[in-house]
């Protein structure tokens, strides 16, 4: 009932560099922003820790962190598409129904028409492709809602599968295809890509620092580089240590690191991923300084539906076959990754990173929960839980911030 | 009135003192205020005004201060807005505080409705708004809906909200920002018929002709201190000037002669339709052309349709438009504003929280977002040279932050400001549109942004000036352009144009070509 309106930025006291005290003050603030991410990733630890006690040592054994990395990848694909639509201020629902179609679609390709392994694969990714720059056309340029837009393809596509699949589950007996979702990259292998992947970490952080120097800013000093290039290390290393110690890399896993590390490159280093941020922070501001927002809201649908479609191939190939129900509430668990993240679902703000994090704590929430013989609906409760608790715990960092 | 100032103040602060985590806001300020009285609060962004009367309104609540505060000579600790409001203090906030889908009714008695038999009496309710609305002698239908209003007239709503609860402390914050003349005059006669009620008000603002015009005293912050508290008459625009930034002032707006060269942007007979109601015409026929070297003013009064002849322009307008523009000698067709970039067209909108900077984002992400593709790298971005380009820019503007990646909405008024000049001067316009480059900024900021812009003209960019500030526009501009109902009505070279030519143009009055 008080009258008292949002405290007007303007309003709030100045930052000025080499005049006020608030410097510091401002220095926390950024530093805070940055360690939110970071605060999921310890969630993430003490989860991990949580269920490696209850479960007596079961939860981090190699064989069950393989297969929690197995059960992440398909919502990790999801979250990286979802977290760009959403970073755009859109929101796309229909991502679960979608992955239901269009693994239906491919899995019908392959086993009823028999048209092979490379058709089916495709069908899923362009199927995928074009039912969501439809969607992404009806709203960047009809001016409808994406969350009515969306709204709707979820009934649509989970109709349209039902309707295709005549409500029979379709298997899948191509050994290639099944093998995308339940064979694991040599081991050899792994350590070969994991040694590039280190040596692609110290050659790039090398280079910008060198080109820090160049353009004349200050550089980041010999601490911070040894730092950039060590941490990404040991954890690479270790991430394909631990894995081959069961049975190697699983491929969807690959496939989720290619999609992931793509995405980190598409939101931080592309013009395009720069103005998603801009249309979702301020879109006024982004229409005023010359970015199409419609091209860029298309754009950003038809990435999330082929981001489906690849999902969809993992998702059939690992259970062998494509069920009418398949995908269900997927999409829920692609925005929950996001939230859980620090995704903004008002648009602007969000990170890849910040969403794998959350796609991980979503999944070894299941992954533990099952490995106890939880009843179901107690996940269910427990998960709708840590949900609405991270948000909170956001919200609350970010008004004291 | 002179019976009442005889008497104790209403309301007295004292050495009022509030520190937040690494800075003092406030370092003792004192303020009184007797009924009747209009006593203006000036000061740079950041000397502690709005703080001081967070304080006053108990949005900080006692003990978060230090000092006393006085009502009728009475000590008062609020530790609740509520307690306050109850004391009859009423802040009249600068960014509106009203649900635009209520009617003005619902507003004015929002969370405190007239209710009969536990329902809300709407008779009542509409009865008592009209009641009020008319001791204000404001015309305004209790039953429209607040979006239906124009922003002044929100405005004034506010002040009717505020007197229903019975305010006898009425803090008025920068109220005339978006109020047209004719509201203006409408307020002053509200003010002076609240002061023969006896109505103590503060007033904040950052028009020194209207705190000259209203105020009985005027008290100066400066660094979270008082400065200084005197009558009106006492003082003049300068001394204030001077006690505000701590020095003395030279001219604010320094004479610099520029030598326009040939033609860079030519506008023929634009025309804007108001994009909600067909047919009606907010700019009509407007045509201009602007040199290099050459700042072109744009005076007119709010709703003349200046802002909207930009916008129809840039290609960013809502509405329908007509009419040609000509770069270099070249006519081009320009539908949205990636073709008026592509063409050597900036424009640095009103509104920077709205229409300029994305607040959540960086100094560097706000600054390169108009020139990306230029600056950093069609499709992939560069982010050491986008930090060098940006860094040398705010260095250039003087922008006054930690780094690069300080997020704007952290930053000043001023700095926004200079940040959403630095975005458009990374296009490396031909011809820059400034629309209110200083509103709502404090006088150091200004004097930069008006050096910022001789400089500019001064290394031959074509300058178009847009400023309900009118001796902004004068001070600035080699010729000045009058619009009036989106008609142009004057064009003046710079050493004919007076405000009281100007202003005859602007209201409709006279109308003359250059």
């Amino acid at each position: 009932m008080s009258q008292v309106p949002n405290e007007p930025v303007a309003n709030r006291p100045p930052v000025t560099a080499d005049v006020s005290p608030l410097t510091h003050l401002n220095r926390l603030k950024t530093l805070a922003v940055e360690w939110r991410a970071y605060t999921m990733l310890v969630a993430l630890a003490a989860i991990w820790i949580f269920f490696h006690y209850l479960t007596g040592g079961v939860f981090l054994s190699a064989r069950n962190f393989s297969n929690l990395m197995l059960q992440t990848s398909v919502t990790g694909v999801l979250a990286v598409g979802m977290l760009m639509v959403i970073i755009a201020g859109q929101i796309d629902l229909s991502v679960g129904s979608l992955v239901g179609l269009t693994g239906g679609i491919s899995a019908a390709v392959l086993t009823w028409l028999g048209w092979g392994l490379v058709p089916s694969l495709i069908a899923a990714v362009v199927v995928g492709l074009l039912i969501s720059s439809f969607q992404g056309l009806l709203v960047a340029y009809a001016n409808i809602p994406a969350f009515i837009v969306t709204l709707g393809g979820l009934l649509a596509w989970r109709g349209a599968i039902l309707g295709i699949s005549k409500g029979k589950t379709i298997p899948i007996s191509n050994q290639l295809y099944r093998s995308i979702g339940q064979c694991f990259v040599a081991r050899y292998a792994g350590w070969a890509l994991a040694v590039a992947a280190v040596l692609a970490v110290a050659l790039l952080v090398i280079q910008r620092s060198r080109a820090r120097v160049r353009h004349g800013l200050s550089s980041l000093g010999w601490g911070r580089l040894v730092w950039q290039i060590a941490v990404p290390s040991v954890v690479i290393l270790a991430f394909v240590h631990v894995l081959n110690s069961y049975a190697g890399v699983p491929i969807p896993v690959m496939i989720l690191l290619v999609v992931a590390l793509a995405g980190v490159v598409v939101t931080q280093n592309t013009t395009f991923g720069r103005y998603l941020y801009a249309i979702g922070g301020n879109p006024d501001a982004a229409r005023l300084s010359g970015i199409s927002l419609r091209k860029h809201i298309l754009a950003v649908f038809c990435l999330m539906g082929t981001l489906a479609g690849v999902a969809s191939v993992i998702y059939t190939a690992r259970v062998a076959s494509a069920s009418p129900d398949a995908g269900n509430l997927l999409e829920l668990d692609a925005i929950a990754a996001c939230v859980i993240g620090g995704t903004s679902l008002m648009g602007g703000r969000g990170t890849v990173f910040g969403a794998i994090v959350g796609a991980l704590i979503m999944a070894s929430l299941d992954n533990g929960m099952s490995l106890k013989s939880v009843e179901p609906y107690v996940q269910y409760l427990v998960k709708g839980a840590v949900l609405v608790t991270a948000v909170g715990f956001d919200m609350l960092g970010r008004r004291r911030g | 009135m002179m019976t009442t100032k005889a008497d104790a103040p209403l309301l007295e602060m004292r050495n009022i003192t509030k520190a937040f985590p690494g800075v003092r806001a406030l370092d003792g300020v004192s303020l009184d205020l007797y009924g009747g009285e209009v006593h203006a609060l000036v000061g740079e962004n950041g000397a502690g005004k709005s703080t001081l009367m967070k304080v006053l309104s108990g949005v900080y609540p006692y003990p978060e201060y230090g000092g006393e505060i006085l009502i009728d000579g009475e000590l008062r600790r609020f530790s609740h807005i509520r307690e306050a409001e109850e004391a009859g203090i009423a802040i009249v906030y600068q960014e509106l505080s009203l649900v635009k889908d209520m009617a003005v009714g619902e507003n004015i008695f929002l969370g405190r409705e007239p209710r009969r038999f536990g329902f809300v009496s709407w008779e009542e309710l509409y009865r008592r708004t009209g009641q009020l609305l008319s001791d204000l002698h404001l015309t305004i239908d209790p039953r429209t809906p607040v979006r239906n209003l124009g922003i002044g007239q929100q405005q004034l709503v506010e002040i009717a909200k505020a007197l229903s609860q019975n305010a006898r402390i009425l803090v008025l914050d920068e109220p005339t920002a978006a109020l047209t003349d004719g509201e203006v005059d409408t307020l002053v006669k509200i003010l002076g018929s609240l002061r023969e009620r006896g109505v103590g008000m503060i007033y904040i603002s950052h028009k020194l002709g209207e705190v000259f015009r209203l105020s009985d005293r005027i008290t100066v912050l400066r660094d979270g201190r008082t400065v200084g508290t005197q009558p009106t008459t006492e003082l003049d625009e300068q001394r204030v000037i001077a006690l505000m930034v701590g020095r003395e002032v030279g001219d604010l707006f320094p004479k610099a002669t520029h030598q326009p060269g040939e033609t860079v942007f030519e506008a023929r007979n634009i025309t804007a339709e108001d994009p909600n109601v067909p047919g009606k015409l907010l700019v009509n026929r407007v045509s201009f052309a602007v040199k290099r070297g050459e700042v072109l003013g744009i005076a007119g009064l709010m709703g003349s349709g200046r802002s909207e002849l930009l916008m129809a322009i840039f290609g960013a307008y809502a509405g329908r438009v007509r009419g040609e523009t000509v770069v270099e000698g070249k006519q081009v067709r320009i539908t949205s504003p990636g073709d008026a970039i592509n063409y050597g067209i900036g424009f640095v909108t009103e509104d920077r929280k709205r229409f300029g900077l994305v607040l959540d984002q960086t100094i560097l992400h706000n600054m390169t977002l108009a020139s990306l593709p230029r600056v950093s790298g069609r499709i992939m971005t560069n982010r050491e040279v986008e930090a060098a380009a940006c860094e040398r820019m705010s260095r250039d503007l003087r922008v006054k932050a930690r780094n690069v990646d300080t997020v704007a909405g952290t930053l000043s008024g001023g700095n926004q400001q200079k940040v959403v000049l630095g975005k458009w001067l990374l296009t490396r316009p031909r011809v820059l549109f400034l629309d209110e480059p200083t509103r709502g900024i404090d006088v150091g900021a200004k004097q930069e942004i008006y050096a910022e812009i001789n400089r500019l003209a001064r290394e031959g960019l074509a300058i178009v000036l847009v400023s309900s500030e009118l001796p902004e526009v004068l001070g600035l501009s080699d010729r000045v352009l009058v619009l009036h109902e989106g008609v142009v009505t004057g064009e003046f070279a710079r050493t004919e144009a007076t405000p009281e030519a100007v202003m005859s143009c602007a209201t409709g009055h006279t109308s003359r070509a250059a």
